[in-house]
């Protein structure tokens, strides 16, 4: 096949990454914030919205909303990857770690992954080991206002170290078992893991 | 062995519409002709191998000729269409593939009259079909309900007007959401099931409704339509959203 | 589902024509979960700059199809969502 034209005087909304090894191989840095939605939009009222964890623990613990938001909670500046090759940096994210969501239940001893599940159906699996040690947290606010809908809100999952498709937006639950199961992407093509650093972006990557 | 492959398309022409929005022609040899109301996906492909992609409809009837016009409207903040309308000039090259989409399309040759309801620039693939149906001197009613947000963001304003005082049958019927000409006394809101419903006195309920436009306005006046009785096979949609720019 | 990021299906037929050889949007299909016919066009388009496309049914919501292109050029298609595609 013959090689495609360059448009004279495209360059395209990209830059090329400057940062030294702050971005991972084969992504462009943006300063947009692309929303990526699988599906209609949930606007579940905060009044009926609740966090659970649940699965291999001694007994599930659910959050109202306002119970969560009692929690203890702190910015996370973080810089995001997303597996269609957008890198955004220093990202100001509001929420709870997860590390504090666990200390409320007792984890069963063959705990080893969990699975991420959302209003409208998405989950996205992640062993135990990648979301503990204040490596992923549940984000309600987004650049000091609260995460509007289409980014994910009232609350969404952030893994930072991870392919944006791992940070579940209208999060509900995190369910814990003790055998890795695929969750929307994973089961379609993606990788299991989705380590940017390594171009983990699909299954067999 | 594909069924649609990426041709070069040159710049032929380019028309300011308005001052958001430009028409682009373009010279695609291995073009096979297309019907009103399809896309092309457009690819631009930058010096050091980067590549774009998006999708413009189609705002020409069918020539016989590999020639095509687009229009396109400026997304601010957009990647693909501030390119497009500040930076393309005549002679330029990028690739297109289609004709794409054989849902949102009109016969010619159809007879059932024709409502035609648009936002913005989602008038485009809707042109193509007052184009295609002036060209086959069609004497089929035809009506355009079309929603601007001031008269000077009306595309394709003189065309529609000289096409309307031909006599054939097409009626075009403006509304402006945010600011109107002076005395003027039509409709000056968004479209909404009133309107349709008196739109639709003179069309009739046996009408073929193309609707293109933001999600929005697409979703409201499809809602109106079934409402108002006609079914689900008589209306075609089109949403033009922010997938990009 | 007044939802300004949907589109219709139609907004991918280049990458269904792409796939399927020939135009798909005016091909009926049944939605599995709700039985709902209609043209694959006006199936309701998500995730067009995401990881995959994602259509669903415009009645029920549910996902009839799924999309991905994969790094060698080619594409994996989910059709579990479509008790049939009349061809």
């Amino acid at each position: 096949m013959a090689e495609p034209p360059v448009t004279r005087g495209f360059v395209g909304r990209r830059r090329t990454p400057d940062q030294g090894k702050r971005v991972p191989p084969g992504q462009y840095v943006t300063t947009d914030f692309p929303v990526l939605s699988a599906g209609p939009t949930p606007h579940t009222p905060l009044d009926r919205w609740t966090l659970t964890v649940e699965g291999l623990v001694a007994a599930p613990k659910s959050w109202s909303w306002q119970e969560f938001q009692a929690l203890p909670s702190r910015d996370f500046v973080v810089d995001i990857s997303c597996v269609t090759k957008w890198t955004r940096l220093d990202m100001r994210w509001h929420g709870v770690s997860v590390d504090t969501l666990l200390e409320s239940v007792d984890l069963d001893k063959s705990a080893a992954f969990v699975i991420a599940y959302s209003d409208g159906g998405y989950t996205t699996n992640l062993p135990l080991a990648d979301v503990v040690n204040d490596q992923a947290f549940v984000a309600y606010g987004y650049d000091g206002a609260p995460m509007t809908p289409e980014h994910g809100g009232p609350a969404r999952l952030v893994v930072p170290h991870l392919y944006f498709w791992k940070s579940a937006k209208w999060i509900r639950g995190l369910r814990i078992v003790d055998r890795d199961q695929p969750g929307f992407w994973e089961s379609f093509g993606y990788h299991n893991r989705g380590d940017p650093w390594l171009e983990e972006r699909y299954s067999g990557d | 062995m594909a069924a649609i492959s990426w041709l070069v398309a040159t710049v032929a022409a380019i028309r300011a519409e308005t001052p958001r929005v430009k028409t682009i022609s373009l010279n695609v040899p291995g073009w096979t002709s297309h019907r009103a109301g399809q896309h092309v996906d457009v690819r631009l492909t930058a010096a050091d191998g980067y590549q774009a992609e998006r999708s413009y409809s189609i705002a020409s009837a069918p020539t016989g000729q590999p020639l095509i016009d687009l229009t396109v409207e400026r997304v601010p903040d957009g990647e693909v269409s501030p390119f497009l309308i500040d930076e393309l000039r005549l002679g330029d090259r990028f690739e297109v593939r289609g004709p794409i989409g054989g849902y949102f399309v009109r016969d010619p040759a159809a007879v059932d009259p024709l409502l035609l309801i648009a936002g913005g620039s989602g008038i485009v693939p809707l042109m193509a079909m007052i184009r295609d149906r002036s060209k086959v001197m069609s004497r089929v009613p035809c009506t355009l309900l079309y929603s601007s947000r001031t008269p000077d963001d009306v595309i394709y304003a003189t065309e529609l007007h000289q096409l309307a005082q031909s006599g054939d049958g097409l009626r075009i019927i403006d509304t402006f959401t945010r600011v109107q000409p002076p005395g003027w006394t039509g409709y000056a809101r968004r479209i909404d099931m009133a309107m349709i419903s008196e739109v639709l006195e003179t069309t009739g309920r046996k009408a073929q409704a193309f609707v293109c436009g933001p999600t929005p306005l697409v979703e409201s006046a499809a809602e109106a339509l079934v409402g108002l009785g006609l079914s689900p096979g008589q209306i075609k949609t089109e949403r033009f959203g922010p997938s990009g720019g | 589902m007044d939802d300004q990021y949907t589109l219709d299906a139609n907004a991918v037929g280049g990458m269904l024509m792409e796939i399927f050889g020939s135009d798909m949007t005016s091909v009926p299909s049944q939605c599995t979960h709700c039985g709902n016919v209609a043209q694959v066009g006006s199936l309701r388009a998500y995730g067009l700059n995401g990881p995959g496309v994602v259509l669903r049914c415009s009645i029920c919501t549910e996902i009839v199809i799924r999309l991905v292109r994969r790094a060698d050029g080619g594409f994996l298609v989910d059709a579990r969502g479509a008790s049939y595609l009349r061809l």
